[in-house]
């Protein structure tokens, strides 16, 4: 463990003149839960912390029926988690962030930290990109956005510069009619990382008939992203026990899981088989009840 | 039937710590079922054994004359018996070696009669024995024992008050870091400290080198087992090789942890890899790399080279050819278990601090303070007056904390700054190297009649002891077996090293792997007899007074009310709700443990308004407290409170080994009760003097001493109290309890459990977990006790486990070294049979052991019946179980028969 | 390098010159002598180091302590007020809910603000709060009774959340 520079701007622009001014390597510090004991491990070691909590453009939570929502990067996952809109709008949003480690974590640990730790099992990832998110960017050079499943290089890159930042995640409002969910699968019950995490999205036309459907993965590939193909075997079809069944073999097959000691490659492609399944029947129930 | 154990050894024998009992020579007894009045004949435990049976050896002519047993015998002159007493190890073999003599052939043995009438609690095991003391007269009421009377040390630790291991700080205390290797196994080439010394900030550095020389060689008493003291100094800091990932190889002393830490990246150590040994079946392998190159043990007629196999035991009776022949169904399978951790949460810590005149003080968290003062005088080569051990509250133990790792850096580092010195380990250094539980393999071969008897067993029993010898596989091998009555039997048990962890005890150490095997096994057997698996272990279960494995006579115990008390249980006759769609199913599983008794000590001071304080030698881990309150309560007619225990340093009260072994209510309570037996004995003299009477003639019942038979007014207890400094001078009770015999402990579990067939999940619906406890001191710690033992053999079972590769530990935090959470567990029902054992205070029995040991193969059976995969493997983890029942794997037999699949 | 440090523990300000890489553990049990918080792991997966972050539940091993400029910290320390336990301790002592006592202190903190929070819990919704609480010793069967029996003890619900 090296010592370093703590640092905690309240603007944007102090945290981008840190950065930017910075010799050594800068870590952005959001809920801490994945930097703090990768750094007093010794497996980060950078010369400054850049406490980003203050800044208030991080810390953003508001939605506006038009623009969607504004989930600023340093909030946590609680505040999201039990916030009215977030749970009626984006329940799978909601879900994945009260699955994040314990309450305790859920308390400091921020979806902008989950994303830019860029693990390929972060739980709240696939929700979002199942939901169209978008990742706004600042940096020395102005200001960026991209669609967040081009965010990710592998696990742990990101296309972040060393002088840029994540400011917020912009997601759009849901479809008509549709209904998300995710779901991973963990050994224990709680206080895992997922083997496999999969989050749905379900559109329906007027009918029976999928209109749209979107499906993202986690912990199968070295970044959380979408199964296009078994996406594309859903639209325009009944959602009946056959087409899910199909879509999740789909998901398989696409899937590139390692073997690690959190589980081996073809016992995660079983359980994206699955999990696509399951997340699909939660969604079609969640219609059921009442689409939006 | 012909019973013989044999064990085979390399090293010095291991001497016995604790004095052994004035008969220890007495001739072998009949393995009667009841003790004659007065007789100290005492067992060993298995675990002892183990360690114990090497002289042994050389004792008894070996039935046949092997030629390297005769090799390792000579050493055992090491041990010089003290005074007149005998060396326990030499009382040990006489129990083994010598058989029974047909007396209680299990052949005569009839299957026992269903549970009609079913016996009512507390059901007595045997006959009392005929003893004076009143305890033991079945039938008297306890104004205290058998309350749930709460923590009497409970406020401080919901409070934060208590102080565990890393709370202390001393003034001008220094901080130390450790530096451990990253290989697996490396010949340590050079280590250069001198850039970490000139860090700004650093008081000291030690490795290997400044330990001093050992003073003599051979084991170092820890309890129920014991390290040879070189093994010992080569956890404590590796000098000329590391033989796993994470040994020490030295230490740093700072001004604060950070800089501490800082200095171990300047700490350079040159290394040569050498090729490493992950399991233990290739380490039995010819040609295989050695660990050491001082074990020797090869079967007669080999030639003498270096081996992995650190000891070979035998336990070998009857005619196992014959017993096949007559069997109906045989069956023999392989199984395994991984490296698990006792996963205390507290990490080890400790601080030490020697003055200017070389007295030495440690205070450590530790399941047993003089055994780490016995460690630290061998290991350092100092006088045992001069050092003090001081054991603070500690955070669980599960037997993870009786080896010193921590104290001798401490104790170093403070020589050598003359200053206090702070040791905090990280969890990831509490998984690499403070000593994991035995990972094994096992093969196991079962013959059993149409009728359910079992006829042959033989077994292959393959203990992980990690970098340095003592598995406990000789416990494994006795308490596997320790349910049944099996009259044909031969079991091998390896004792082999690798480049792992040095294991340690882990709750019922060796136990749980042998269960999951027995257990799985009966359960198979079981089933292709199509019998009840209740019912068939209940026409096997060994009667009290027949052999156990090694050949000693069960001491009485109550499995078999244990056994009927399942059999009416709802848990058990209710039949398991299906529901569509889900796949359920019921496991039943037993545990043995016997347990240890070795010797404890307290003092107890009458005060002037009548309260008392008692001091007691052994650690606190979680009661002993209020269990000892309420004995000392109980005796003197007072209540808990009025009673203030306090765990004693080492310069306060007698030597106590550890407390672990379940034998801490058992064998502390027994010296309580003595203790409190003396002093009233003193102020019944006093009170005799006062009435005119002789001492005789005095008694002491509902807080008076009264003349026996005399209707005349008696003396108030209080009264005697008060006046106590004025009227004969302070009243100091003494305890001292030693060589008990071990009090075996019984336990059934039934669950269960819902499996996930598309993900291999296994949840647990509902728990029951029975067990004989002799007598609950308190209920609501004896049911903690069980229910924290089931938890750990539901971890060890579906969840934790060591992951390698090539002798890196993956695995090192408590993410993926998963411990149930909260939401992996039920409720968990207990039902305690009591059953008291003859010579516990007041029928107590070890309790803390067992629990863990029928949890793996209960669940293992229940899955069986819930998805008909028969699991081999610990843990059985949902990627495991999904695994083995998915079409891939290889085809199962079918489902369990309508008989068992309840 | 260090930086100094104004929060406050349990009601008292502090002012601390703190080690950057102190974590909010370290600076309440090292530096101000609070032991009643445990470290069993040190990042983040056991709950021994639960404390209350501006009122909230959090892992002081996570935190690094100069985050804590100027928030409010509570630690077990602070939960009997004036002497009296509160009665999640006391339920915790009545049920056997404790053994060897290390995970208490952290679990004590997580409950409480939990049962704040939802005053007539289910089983499961207890043994979802505490499952970032680890505990060895008991099997949890004691601890989520003691829960149970301190929201049986609380005034009504009036709003659930």
């Amino acid at each position: 463990m090296r010592a370093f520079e703590y640092r905690a701007p309240t603007t944007l622009s102090e945290a981008l003149k840190l950065l930017a001014e910075a010799k050594g390597e800068v870590r952005p510090l959001a809920g801490g839960t994945d930097l703090v004991p990768q750094v007093r491990e010794g497996r980060k070691r950078p010369t400054m912390v850049l406490d980003v909590k203050r800044i208030s453009e991080l810390r953003r939570l508001e939605y506006d029926p038009g623009m969607g929502l504004r989930l600023g990067a340093a909030v946590s996952c609680s505040v999201i988690a039990s916030h009215p809109q977030v749970r009626r709008y984006f329940p799978a949003l909601a879900q994945a962030c009260a699955l994040v480690g314990s309450i305790q974590i859920q308390n400091r640990a921020t979806v902008g930290g989950n994303i830019c730790n860029a693990s390929p099992s972060a739980d709240t990832v696939p929700p979002l990109l199942c939901l169209d998110a978008r990742a706004f960017i600042a940096g020395g050079r102005g200001q960026r956005e991209v669609a967040l499943e081009s965010f990710f290089r592998g696990p742990g890159r990101t296309i972040l510069a060393r002088d840029e930042l994540l400011v917020e995640v912009v997601v759009p409002p849901p479809p008509k009619f549709s209904a998300a969910s995710y779901m991973r699968f963990i050994p224990r019950s709680e206080m895992d990382i997922a083997v496999a995490g999969v989050a749905s999205l379900v559109v329906l036309d007027g009918g029976r008939q999928c209109q749209e459907a979107r499906i993202a993965l986690a912990a199968v590939a070295p970044q959380p992203s979408r199964a296009p193909e078994a996406e594309a075997a859903l639209q325009g079809r009944p959602l009946d026990a056959k087409a899910l069944e199909e879509a999740g073999e789909l998901a398989a097959k696409m899937a590139k899981p390692i073997t690690d000691i959190r589980g081996g490659a073809e016992y995660r492609r079983e359980l994206v088989k699955v999990l696509t399944r399951r997340t699909l029947e939660q969604c079609l129930e969640a219609l059921k009840r009442g689409p939006r | 039937m012909a019973t013989s154990t044999k064990t085979r050894q390399f090293g010095p024998p291991l001497k016995r710590g604790s004095v052994a009992p004035k008969r220890a020579q007495a001739p072998p007894k009949k393995p009667a079922a009841t003790k004659a009045p007065g007789s100290v004949a005492r067992a060993p435990s298995a675990a002892t054994r183990q360690q114990q049976s090497t002289p042994k050896r050389a004792q008894t002519p070996p039935k046949k004359s092997i030629a390297p047993r005769q090799q390792s015998a000579p050493k055992q002159a090491q041990t010089p018996p003290k005074k007149s007493i005998t060396p326990r190890q030499q009382s040990a073999p006489r129990q083994a070696q010598t058989p029974p003599k047909k007396s209680t052939a299990p052949q005569q043995q009839r299957a026992p009669k269903p549970a009609q009438a079913p016996p009512q609690a507390p059901v007595q095991a045997v006959p009392p024995t005929p003893k004076a003391q009143p305890q033991r007269v079945n039938g008297r009421t306890f104004r205290v024992i058998g309350q749930r009377t709460e923590r009497v040390d409970a406020v401080e630790r919901v409070t934060g008050q208590a102080a565990f291991g890393a709370d202390i700080t001393l003034p001008g205390m220094l901080w130390a870091k450790v530096l451990r290797s990253p290989y697996a196994h490396a010949r340590i080439k050079g280590i250069d400290t001198a850039a970490a010394l000139r860090h700004p900030g650093v008081l000291a550095v030690v490795t290997a080198a400044d330990l001093p020389p050992l003073a003599s060689k051979g084991p170092v008493q820890l309890g129920e087992l014991s390290i040879d003291v070189a093994a010992l100094r080569e956890l404590v800091l590796a000098s000329k090789k590391v033989r796993f990932q994470g040994q020490p190889v030295a230490s740093v002393a700072a001004i604060d942890p950070y800089t501490a830490a800082e200095a171990l990246e300047l700490i350079h150590v040159d290394y040569e890899p050498l090729p490493v040994l992950e399991n233990a079946l290739d380490a039995m392998k010819p040609g295989a790399p050695v660990v050491h190159d001082d074990i020797f043990i090869q079967n007669p007629g080999e030639r003498r080279s270096p081996s992995n196999i650190a000891a070979h035991i035998e336990f070998e009776r009857g005619d196992v050819e014959a017993g096949f022949a007559q069997a109906d169904v045989v069956v023999e399978e392989s199984y395994e278990s991984a490296m698990v951790h006792q996963a205390y949460l507290e990490p080890q810590a400790a601080a030490a601090s020697v003055d200017a005149g070389g007295r030495t003080t440690v205070w450590t968290t530790t399941q047993g303070a003089f055994t780490i003062k016995l460690q630290l005088c061998a290991l350092l080569g100092l006088g045992q007056n001069l050092v003090r051990v001081v054991p603070l509250e500690i955070g669980g133990g599960f037997g993870g904390k009786i080896n010193v790792l921590v104290e001798p850096l401490c104790v170093l580092l403070s020589r050598r700054t003359g200053r206090p010195v702070k040791l905090v380990l990280t969890r990831d250094e509490v998984l690499r190297a403070t000593g994991p539980g035995s990972p094994s393999f096992i093969t196991l071969k079962v013959g059993a009649k149409k009728d359910g008897t079992l006829t042959a067993l033989t077994g292959r029993l393959i203990y992980d002891a990690g970098a340095f010898p003592g598995a406990p596989v000789a416990a494994g091998c006795v308490v596997g077996l320790g349910p049944y009555r099996v009259p044909n039997l031969r079991l091998d048990g390896y004792d082999v090293v690798t480049n792992k962890p040095r294991v340690q005890p882990y709750r019922a150490p060796g136990a749980p792997q042998a269960a999951f095997a027995f257990e799985s096994s009966m359960d198979r057997i079981a089933e292709k007899l199509r019998l009840d698996p209740l019912e068939f272990r209940r026409r096997n279960a060994i009667a009290v007074g027949e052999s156990l494995a090694d050949g000693r006579p069960l001491p009485p115990v109550g499995l078999k009310q244990l056994l009927d008390r399942v059999a009416r249980h709802p848990c058990w006759t209710r039949p398991l709700e299906q529901e569509r769609g889900h796949a359920r199913g019921r496991g039943l599983a037993l545990g043995c443990w016997l347990g240890s008794t070795l010797s404890s000590a307290c003092h107890l001071m009458v005060n002037a308004d009548g309260s008392l304080t008692l001091v007691l030698g052994g650690v606190d881990l979680t009661g002993t407290r209020t269990a000892m309150a309420q004995i000392a309560a109980e005796e003197f007619g007072l209540e808990p409170g009025q009673v203030h225990v306090r765990v004693g340093d080492t310069d306060s009260v007698g030597y106590t080994d550890v407390s672990a072994g379940s034998r801490v209510t058992y064998v502390m309570g027994a010296a309580v009760q003595q203790a409190c037996q003396d002093a009233l004995g003193q102020l019944g003299e006093r009170a005799a003097e006062q009435l005119g009477a002789g001492a005789g003639e005095v008694e002491f019942r509902a807080g008076v001493f009264n003349l026996r038979g005399s209707k005349k007014k008696g003396i108030p207890y209080l009264e005697l109290a008060r006046t106590s400094l004025r009227r004969g001078g302070p009243v100091v009770g003494r305890g001292t309890a030693s060589g008990l015999p071990v009090a075996p402990a019984f336990a059934a579990h039934v669950v269960d459990v819902e499996v996930d067939r598309e993900t291999g999940k296994v949840s647990i619906l509902k728990y029951t977990a029975f067990q004989d406890v002799g007598r609950a001191v308190n209920p609501t710690q004896v049911e903690g006790q069980i229910q924290g033992g089931v938890a750990q053999g539901v971890g060890l079972a579906l969840t934790e486990a060591y992951i390698w590769t090539r002798g890196a530990l993956k695995n090192a935090s408590l993410l993926d070294y998963r411990l149930p959470t909260a939401l992996d567990l039920p409720f968990i029902a207990t039902e305690l049979i009591e059953a008291p054992a003859p010579d516990g205070p007041y029928g107590v029995r070890g309790v803390g052991e067992v629990p863990i040991v029928p949890a793996a193969p209960a669940l293992a059976n229940a899955i069986y019946r819930a998805v008909g995969v028969r699991m081999k493997a610990l843990p059985m983890t949902p990627e495991a179980v999904f695994m083995a029942s998915h079409p891939r794997a290889p085809v199962q037999e079918p489902a369990a028969s309508p008989v068992a699949g309840r | 390098m260090k930086q100094p440090l104004t929060f406050t523990l349990n009601g008292e300000e502090r002012v601390l010159y703190v080690d950057t890489r102190a974590t909010l553990l370290e600076a309440v049990r090292d530096y101000l002598g609070l032991t009643g918080t445990k470290e069993g792991c040190g990042n983040g997966n056991c709950g021994a180091c639960t404390v209350w972050l501006d009122g909230e539940p959090a892992y002081s091993c996570l935190v690094l302590a100069v985050e804590a400029q100027g928030a409010r910290v509570m630690t077990v320390e602070g939960l009997a007020e004036g002497g009296r336990l509160d009665p999640l301790q006391r339920a915790l002592i009545e049920e056997g809910g404790l053994q060897c006592g290390f995970c208490t202190p952290g679990l004590l903190m997580m409950a409480r603000s939990f049962l704040d929070r939802h005053r007539r819990p289910t089983e499961r919704e207890i043994r979802g709060a505490i499952a970032g609480n680890l505990c060895r010793c008991t099997g949890y069967d004691k601890i989520v009774r003691a829960i149970q029996r301190a929201a049986r003890g609380q005034t009504p619900p009036q709003a659930e959340g």
